[in-house]
Order: C-alpha cells, then sequence, then structure tokens
C-alpha cells in the first residue's frame, strides 16, 4: 500500500493544526457557526442527531492492521466503542466530541490517515474495485491511480469550493465493475487502445440523489499522462459554471444534462487544450513511484487446487455454505479472497465494534500480509489469505461475528445510518434492514434466492444506494408518517440502471410482507439459474407491479 | 473597518468600490463592475484611474484585450462558499497573462487566504471585523502543496525529482 514520504506526512500534520486552530476559534466565537460550517465539513465533521460525526478518510479501501488498530482505539476512547464502514469506504464515528476531534486527528496523523475531504463540496475519497490488484480478469491494478487522484485532489486550490461534492470512482475489471463507477461524478475506466496503450475511458454525470443518472461518455481514449491534466480541465469548467442557486441542482450531472454530452466534452476539451502537455502532465517516474507501492507480497508458489481445503469443504457443510458465498477467485494460484460480512442480524450494515475491529487486524495480520480493505457494500475484505488457511480463518471470523455467508445475498444489504442518527434523514432505515434480515433468516432460502442486491436509503440523498439495488427502498415522509416506496431493477455493475418506482409507498410494518411478495414473483417466475435481476429484466417491470399490489382475495 | 492585506503586509486601500451606479462617479481611483466598464468604457478611458471587479459569471473573452489596461482587478466572492473565483483568477494571470494586481473582495475569511494565494491572488480585503495581523499568519498553513497553481508552477512530483 501507499506509504507516506516525508511531504506526504508534513501535508497531513499540517491539517492537523490548522483544523485545532480552527476549531479553538469556533469554540472562542471567533468563527461564526456558518463558517465553521464548510471548514468542519472538509474535514468530515457532521453536526448530526444526537452528536458530531466524524468520518475518516479510507482512500479507495485500503488499510494497514496498524491502522485498523487505530480506529478501535478510536472507537473505544473517543466514541461508544464502535465504528461504521460507509458507502464510500470512509469510516464513521457517531459520538465524538467536537473538542476532542483535533485529538482525534493527531492520532491518526500517526499512522497516515486523516479526515480531509471527507465531506463538503470538495472532491472526495476516490474509489475503486476491493479486489483491485487480486482479481482475476483486471487490465492493471487501479489502486495506483486512485492514489495519484488522491494527492491531486488534497487541498487543490482552486476545488475546495465547488458548487456540489464530487466524487471519482475507477475500475479496471473487464467484465465487472464493483465500484459503481458509471454512479459518479466522474468514472473512469481503465482501458488499453488499439496500440496497446494504458489509457482512460472518461465517463462523467452519474450519480444517484435527487436525479438518478447514469454517467456519459466524455472522452473515449485519454492517454495515462493526461489524467491530472484532464481531470483539472472538467472541474474547471465544472467550478465556472455548474449551479449554484439550487444546492438540488448543483451537481455536475445537472451541468452535463442542461449542456448536452457533445457540448459538455467540448467544452471540456477546449480548457483542456491550454492544460494538456503542461506541467501537470504525469512523468512516467512518478506513475512507476506510486505503483512500486502497490507490488505483490511475497506470495508462496502453490498449486491451484488445494487437498486439504477440498477435504474440509466436503465435511463441513457451513464452511462450504461460507466458501460459496463468501470467498472469491484471487489471480495467484493457491490464495483467496476473503469478504467478512458485517450484515449480521441485529447489527446496523455497516457497523463494527471496537473488539471486532481489532480482531480483524489480527486476522489480516496473520492470514493477509497486514492488510485489509473496506467495500463500498460496507463489508472487509481480506484479499491475501492462502486457500489452506481459510478454514481456520472462517472459525476465527465465525468467533468474530463476521462470517455470516450471505455475501452478495439478500441480506447483504446496503443500508445508511438513517434517521436513528442522521439529521437529514427522512425516515428510518436501519429497522427496516432489521427487520428484513428477521424475516429471512433462513440461509438455505437465502441461498436459493442467489444474488439480490437489496439497498436503503433514509431519504431522497441516497446515501444507501437505494437507485441501484435491485430491490430498492426508499424512506419517505407522509404527512409526518414514515413511509418507504419500493424500486426494482436498478444496477450498479457495467450495465448501470436506475431502479424504477414501483407504485405506492408502503408503512414500515408492511415491508418484510411486500419484499417477500416480490421474491416469490421471482421463485415464480424464474427460469433455472436465472438472477433475480435478470428474471426482472425479463418478464419486465409491470408483472412486479400487477402482483405487490393485487388485492388478496 | 475593513482591512487590506498582501501576502505579508497591511496595506493602504486606495480603491474605492463602486456600488450605485445611478449617482456621479466620485473621484479618485474606483472599481466598477466589468460589466459597467464594457458598456461605458470610452467614457471611463477618459476618466481614468479605474478598474474593474470580476464575479463569478463574467465572461473574461469579452474583457480579454482590455485586461492589462487595468491596474487592479478585483474578483469578488459574494459567499465564502462560491469558488469560482479562484479559477476566475487563475484564468487571468495563467491564460489571459494579466499582470496587475488581482485583489480578493467580498466574503474574504481567514481560511481561504491560502487557497487565494495559490490561486494568484496579491491583495486581500478581508471582511469586516477581520485583523489584519492575524490574517498574515494564515498564508502559510501548508508547505509544500501536492499540486501546481499560479503559486508553484509544477506539481509536488516534478518538485521532488
Amino acid at each position: 500500500m501507499y506509504i507516506y514520504d516525508n511531504y506526504d506526512q508534513r501535508i497531513v500534520d499540517e491539517r492537523v493544526a490548522q483544523f485545532k486552530n480552527q476549531t479553538e476559534r469556533y469554540l472562542a466565537g471567533e468563527l461564526s457557526e456558518e463558517q465553521f460550517l464548510p471548514l468542519r465539513l472538509q474535514n468530515g465533521l457532521y453536526v448530526q442527531r444526537y452528536a458530531p460525526m466524524l468520518r475518516v478518510a479510507v482512500p479507495y479501501g485500503l488499510l494497514s492492521s496498524e491502522q485498523v488498530r487505530k480506529l478501535a482505539h478510536i472507537a473505544r476512547t473517543y466514541d461508544k466503542g464502535y465504528a461504521h464502514i460507509s458507502t464510500r469506504t470512509n469510516v464513521q464515528f457517531n459520538w465524538p466530541e467536537l473538542k476532542d476531534v483535533p485529538e482525534i486527528l493527531a492520532e491518526l496523523a500517526t499512522v497516515q490517515m486523516h479526515a480531509i475531504q471527507t465531506s463538503g463540496n470538495c472532491i472526495r475519497n476516490t474509489t475503486t474495485d476491493q479486489f483491485a490488484g487480486v482479481t482475476p480478469n483486471e487490465l492493471l491494478d487501479a489502486r495506483p491511480y486512485c492514489e495519484i487522484i488522491r494527492q491531486w485532489s488534497t487541498f487543490h486550490p482552486e476545488f475546495a469550493f465547488l458548487p456540489r461534492k464530487f466524487k471519482i470512482a475507477v475500475n479496471s475489471h473487464i467484465t465487472d465493475d464493483r465500484a459503481a463507477t458509471m454512479l459518479h461524478d466522474i468514472g473512469i475506466k481503465i482501458v488499453k487502445n488499439d496500440s496497446g496503450e494504458i489509457g482512460f475511458a472518461v465517463y462523467v454525470g452519474g450519480g444517484l440523489g435527487r436525479t438518478p443518472i447514469v454517467a456519459s461518455l466524455v472522452k473515449e481514449f485519454l492517454p495515462e499522462k493526461d489524467l491530472l491534466t484532464y481531470l483539472d480541465a472538467v472541474l474547471r469548467v465544472y467550478n465556472l459554471n455548474g449551479r449554484r442557486d439550487n444546492k438540488y441542482k448543483a451537481r455536475i450531472k445537472i451541468l452535463v444534462k442542461a449542456l448536452g454530452v457533445e457540448a459538455f466534452a467540448e467544452k471540456v476539451d477546449a480548457e483542456w487544450q491550454h492544460l494538456k502537455d503542461g506541467p501537470g502532465t504525469l512523468t512516467q517516474e512518478e506513475i512507476d513511484r506510486i505503483k512500486g507501492h502497490f507490488t505483490a507480497p511475497n506470495y508462496e508458489t502453490l498449486d491451484a487446487s488445494c487437498e486439504i481445503l477440498n477435504k474440509q469443504l466436503s465435511e463441513n457443510k457451513a464452511f462450504s455454505n461460507w466458501y460459496q458465498r463468501n470467498v472469491s477467485e484471487h489471480k495467484i494460484n493457491g490464495y483467496a479472497i476473503v469478504t467478512l460480512t458485517l450484515k449480521k442480524l441485529g447489527t446496523p450494515p455497516g457497523d463494527i465494534t471496537d473488539k471486532q475491529l481489532d480482531v480483524v487486524a489480527d486476522l489480516a495480520d496473520r492470514y493477509s500480509f497486514g492488510e485489509v480493505r473496506n467495500t463500498h457494500e460496507q463489508n472487509i475484505v481480506l484479499a491475501d489469505v492462502k486457500q489452506d488457511q481459510l478454514f481456520e480463518l472462517w472459525q476465527e471470523a465465525k468467533a468474530g461475528g463476521f462470517a455470516t455467508p450471505n455475501l452478495g445475498l439478500l441480506t447483504d444489504m446496503i443500508c445508511c445510518p438513517g434517521g436513528d442518527f442522521c439529521a437529514l434523514a427522512n425516515a428510518k432505515s436501519i429497522p427496516v434492514a432489521e427487520a428484513l434480515q428477521a424475516k429471512f433468516d433462513d440461509l438455505d432460502y437465502l441461498h436459493d434466492l442467489g444474488e439480490i442486491d437489496l439497498n436503503i436509503s433514509g431519504c431522497m440523498n441516497a446515501c444507501g444506494h437505494h437507485h441501484i439495488g435491485h430491490i430498492g427502498v426508499l424512506g419517505v415522509d407522509k404527512k409526518g408518517e414514515e413511509f418507504y416506496q419500493v424500486s426494482l431493477g436498478g444496477d450498479s455493475g457495467p450495465d448501470a440502471t436506475i431502479g424504477k418506482i414501483l407504485g405506492p409507498s408502503f408503512a414500515r410494518e408492511q415491508m418484510p410482507e411486500v419484499i417477500g411478495k416480490v421474491l416469490d414473483i421471482y421463485v415464480d417466475l424464474r427460469i433455472d439459474g436465472e438472477r433475480f435481476i435478470d428474471t426482472y429484466r425479463r418478464v419486465g417491470h409491470s408483472i412486479f407491479k400487477e402482483r405487490v399490489y393485487a388485492k388478496s382475495n | 473597518m475593513p482591512s487590506l492585506i498582501n501576502q505579508t503586509n497591511s496595506l493602504e486601500n486606495t480603491w474605492q468600490t463602486i456600488s450605485d451606479y445611478n449617482e456621479a462617479l466620485p473621484e479618485g481611483n474606483i472599481l466598477v463592475a466589468a460589466q459597467y466598464w464594457l458598456d461605458n468604457q470610452v467614457a471611463l478611458c477618459e476618466r481614468g484611474n479605474v478598474s474593474i471587479i470580476i464575479s463569478g459569471d463574467t465572461d473574461l473573452d469579452a474583457l480579454g484585450a482590455h485586461l492589462n489596461k487595468f491596474e487592479v482587478i478585483a474578483v469578488s466572492f459574494p459567499a465564502f462558499a462560491d469558488g469560482r473565483g479562484y479559477s476566475q483568477a487563475r484564468l487571468l494571470k495563467e491564460r489571459y497573462n494579466y499582470q496587475g494586481e488581482i485583489r480578493a473582495i467580498g466574503d474574504v475569511l481567514l481560511d481561504q487566504l491560502h487557497f487565494m494565494k495559490r490561486c494568484g491572488f496579491d491583495t486581500f480585503d478581508l471582511k469586516d471585523g477581520l485583523e489584519a495581523e492575524k490574517a498574515l499568519q494564515f498564508f502559510d498553513t501548508f508547505s509544500d502543496p501536492y499540486q501546481l497553481a499560479y503559486d508553484v508552477k509544477t506539481p509536488l512530483f516534478r518538485r521532488k525529482a
């Protein structure tokens, strides 16, 4: 992973000093609430229903075991003993005291962590495939490019006060997209041109929220060295032309739509002509330097098939279930990618206790070269586990409470903190998730249903990504009461699709039954091997609509 | 008392900002809205001692050939969260090769000074109530930035090499 040099460390240390000073001025009354707001936001500090929420940056989801231990320590010392993995792969603390935040940041800085630009109208954490670098079928490891973007975007002086927040994702997988790349302000797909040169297909203007839109292609092939000058051009066009009169129309997607993709792309290109080949152009030395931080660990030479593992799988059904769901193929023979799920019944999706964080750090040290990855689906990945150690790891993960074999299944939901914590929410989301987890807890049934993305957001801001769930649930406020709108057919993958609203919304207590009906319709109509989303696409929206709303006889 | 500073000192403000164009223009150095200047340029050039105020939606192309006539160009921040002025300042200096003084006016707060300096601002008309002496400490919050901008012409990765 990327290790700070003196320059990187100094920037983070200077930030700690800066924020300490800002907090002191605020507490002394020198900064107004309004003036302090963007400053604290750019440092990931929200004021929530009960306490400030601090969002710590985890660049492209990657953490060392040492960093995970520091997060555990912070959860224990400054919070109520738990943290939350966000859909931007960051880590959130829900109960810190404002006065403690400078101290927390100082602690984070000792392990090369910070909360820079995790909120506010600036460039946020760049995300990528959680299996980057270890999955077969990727063009190359996307993480070095994420790190290059991280450095470029950190305290970019021109883009600290954009019309609205700005999110970038990079994907390098040839057939898959685990980073919802097409739903980002900028989605970058790493590609090779006909001459075999590496470059980027650049998509702009995707996003969720009130106006969910899939990003449009604005640059078919951007040469590798031009990455940052082109990003500068896109951001400058946005900064100058994006709407600032209405925060719901301020995202770049609205600008792209208003201008039309072609006109937008021309504007960016015209700006880029001035920056192209200038000093912002990446050098091969720099690309190599950053890539040098993402080299393969010391893999052993192993056989593709592992006898001990095969034996354990045949002897233990529970282990085999977990292996089927939560273990993914690794590009190196004899290794596997393990996802530890944070979607256990009774726990809000993405929540993890300080003790669990310590366990994760230990597991990473013993089984996976001391590295951990957060996923945008709010789980945790150990990316380099030897196949003959999977059984041992599984037993320990089970004891730790994160081996529910439900990765990708119905109960592996994405869920925002919702009305229980968030000041913006119209409705609670966690109780809905819990009711669904409770109703659908039969693993055989869940496995039979197969892959289903169920995403829940407590309001239009769509932090729970409800638009791109195969089944999406959105909390809405109806005359002061919490109702839930269901949408179907969303997809975050390479064929990114925004789900379609099923019909009138439902009361919270109806939700398990409604989702049950949707699943029954699928089971009734599916052809062997079809996933939920495949059946939905084949039979169409209206059958689901008719049957869910049909009056019972 | 509003205070004007550059990156090292307090300055006397010799430019008066015009906001009411119905009244006769006062004596001395005046700053007028860019559009007002375009509409009245003959008379204003005759008068002399006139510079312009640029806002976020000012079309710099329309002013292109005239820019270096102005001793000062004020870039206004109607609200500190409106970040268009940062791009405007960089364009003025880096694209239009403006040689004069760029001044930040409006909602100019302490924590923005570092970013403004990086984008090419020379002087800063601090929002009412902010002390010049205190503000002068805010230019050096970060010593070695990652990106190139107006103040540092190359990105860190080229400077390190």
